[in-house]
């Protein structure tokens, strides 16, 4: 069974549904992450797990026990705030003895135990001193040592690095993929970044408008969006306006798109004949050369670069094809010296295989 | 060039005050310290400092006063009791103004306003008539006073006077400083991050060690200088032990103005002043010491 069970849970505040119905189960040492945008619910589900909200209706079961009676101070989980909330009149060591006190372990124990999660986020010779005397980045460190101190059953993330500027956000990242493989307990991980949640999650749960759009692994929610919202908030991706024209049994359907002509796409899923939607494609799954030999399975236009957007590392090229129609392609800047491969006004051949996009809807 | 015009700015902005200080405060207390050390005059007042005898100038100070303090131990006895008063005064506000600062802060923005602009509306009427109006509450004839006294014979005891006893004093010093202790807790308590509360739920704490762990020691600078605000002046306090208070519950604030005024003793008024004074100083070092060693950076 999941460690932890969420049951049709519905939170509503006043008029607004904050939660629409949500049911997903975490297992016991997954890196779980609720992504959305702001307003999505995820926060506010985040709070009824750590017990703040109690659910309008629905169930969160932990450990196959309800939780819905059980007040925050009484539950196997912890949180990290978003602004770490540690106690200012506390030293570093006092803040992570806070919740062994509460649950009256005797002193010796504590002190062995605190001086066990300094180490393990490397803040030993720091424990004697004042929130207000660290960087953002350590008091980061020591609100997730407080967290863990006593080996909660779930450990809840409230966009914890967000505080943080991109380089330290990226090495705190790397240090909590660390802690949670060292540690083993279940992490769940709220965030608006994508690419956060890409790096760190066993899996994600997509969540918009109070429910979830799309519970996967970080590489088939990004290669394999659901529907158009997953898509679009993913990553950069191509979103084109398309219509099926007919199923082709074989696990493809012929699409057409207005301005391009005919293709053929992979399905997850059935379609029917004039249905409405769009293919979803990454930039980065598309070939662009001056020539480029047709082969199999391979859908080909001709085109021409409308901008170039040199990014370093990459170059991210604005191709026309047909009628209107502008497709983002992006290569990597991997040859040797300045590797910029096309300018402006260039005439250009783009290719992708028919499984490297996919046919979504709303 | 630069500078000087600043600090010509700042210098025009603190002299009025400066000049007003020095003027009304320090030199009256050096006049009283002088008095201090000089003989009372015949028909009350003070005796000259000095006389010519044989073409010299001869000083006419004394210590003999600073030796009355030290010889009665009644002055000592009412220094210490008003020091009781005073501090059963500051922990009473503590009690009662803590809670009602914390609602306050609590409150929605838009009450706010309004609650404080109720907890200061005492001062919109006169000290002394709010101190007659107790009178009046505690007096034998009472509403309240036959409220209490019903309950305490109910009981079982003889029923009590609350007029002219300590508890009287003390109801009168609590009433009046109340707002002093209210207004800093309250400017302490509205700061708080409710962050950390919800933190310290989180981790396992129960309601009171909440407020015992996380609300308390954060609010100690609030209740240090609300405290400051009470006990000081209700040290020296003489008009309520005046009027709400029987004989034997006279404050040091009551006998300087009887020495002063009624005796006409002034030299041993201006000595119990003194003390008094150096009473307060010394507990406001003894405090601002307190609070350097606890505050951590």
């Amino acid at each position: 069974m999941a460690l932890l069970e969420i049951k049709n849970v519905v939170k509503r505040f006043g008029d607004f549904t904050a939660v629409n119905n949500v049911s997903l189960s975490v297992e016991a040492g997954e890196f779980f992450t609720l992504l959305g945008p702001s307003g999505c619910g995820k926060t506010t589900l985040l709070r009824m797990l750590a017990g703040f909200e109690q659910p309008d209706s629905g169930q969160i079961v932990l450990d196959g026990q309800d939780m819905s009676r059980v007040p925050p101070e009484k539950r196997p989980v912890h949180t990290v705030f978003q602004s770490y909330a540690l106690f200012p009149h506390m030293t570093v060591r006092q803040n992570i003895a806070f919740p062994l006190k509460m649950a009256g372990w005797d002193a010796k124990k504590i002190a062995s135990q605190v001086e066990e999660l300094l180490e393990d986020v490397r803040l030993t010779q720091f424990g004697d001193r004042y929130p207000h005397e660290m960087s953002g980045g350590q008091r980061q460190r020591v609100a997730i040592a407080r967290a863990l101190v006593d080996r909660p059953r779930l450990l809840l993330l409230d966009e914890p690095l967000s505080a943080l500027d991109a380089k330290l956000r990226e090495q705190m990242q790397i240090e909590l993929i660390n802690l949670q493989k060292e540690v083993g307990i279940t992490f769940v991980y709220v965030t608006h970044d994508q690419g956060e949640a890409l790096a760190l999650s066993h899996r994600i749960a997509v969540m918009s408008h109070g429910q979830v759009e799309q519970l996967d692994t970080p590489e088939t929610i990004y290669s394999y969006p659901r529907n158009r919202f997953v898509a679009d908030f993913i990553g950069q991706c191509n979103v084109l306006e398309a219509e099926v024209v007919a199923g082709n049994g074989d696990g493809t359907a012929t699409i057409e798109i207005k301005g391009c002509g005919r293709m053929r796409v992979a399905l997850r899923g059935e379609v029917a004949p004039g249905q409405k939607g769009w293919l979803a494609l990454r930039p980065e799954k598309i070939k662009v050369g001056r020539a480029l030999a047709v082969e199999d399975g391979e859908v080909h236009f001709k085109g021409r670069v409308n901008d170039c957007l040199y990014l370093g590392d990459v170059t991210i090229y604005l191709v026309e094809v047909g009628d209107g129609v502008v497709i983002e392609t992006m290569l990597p800047n991997s040859a040797p010296g300045l590797a910029k491969l096309f300018d402006d006004q260039d005439q250009v051949e783009i290719a992708w295989r028919f499984d490297a996009g996919s046919f979504v809807t709303e | 060039m630069n500078w000087v015009k600043n600090n010509l700015g700042k210098w025009a902005l603190s002299w009025p005050p400066l000049l007003y200080l020095v003027l009304f405060f320090l030199v009256p207390t050096a006049i009283m310290f002088v008095a201090a050390f000089r003989f009372p005059g015949d028909f009350g007042g003070l005796a000259p400092m000095y006389y010519v005898e044989e073409g010299r100038l001869v000083w006419d100070l004394t210590l003999e006063n600073f030796q009355r303090l030290f010889e009665e131990p009644l002055y000592w006895e009412l220094f210490l009791k008003s020091a009781v008063y005073a501090g059963v005064t500051t922990l009473a506000c503590v009690a009662m103004g803590y809670p009602l600062a914390w609602l306050i802060a609590r409150s929605p923005k838009k009450y706010r306003d309004l609650m404080l602009l109720l907890v200061i509306l005492p001062f919109w009427s006169n000290f002394l008539i709010r101190i007659y109006a107790w009178m009046i509450i505690l007096g034998p004839g009472s509403a309240f006073t036959h409220a209490v006294n019903a309950v305490v014979t109910a009981l079982g005891f003889e029923p009590l006077q609350l007029l002219f006893t300590p508890f009287a004093v003390i109801v009168g010093m609590v009433y009046v400083h109340l707002p002093f202790m209210v207004l800093p807790l309250y400017a302490n308590l509205e700061k708080h991050d409710l962050a950390l509360l919800d933190a310290a739920q989180d981790l396992g704490a129960s309601a009171w060690q909440r407020f015992w762990k996380i609300t308390w020691p954060l609010s100690l600078p609030g209740v240090f200088a609300g405290s400051a605000l009470v006990f000081i002046p209700a040290l020296g306090m003489f008009a309520i032990p005046d009027i709400l208070g029987g004989t034997d519950s006279i404050m040091i604030g009551n006998l300087i103005k009887q020495q002063i005024l009624d005796t006409r003793d002034w030299p041993f008024g201006s000595v119990l002043s003194i003390m008094l004074t150096a009473g307060v100083l010394g507990i406001a070092l003894l405090g601002a010491l307190v609070a350097r060693g606890g505050k951590r950076g």
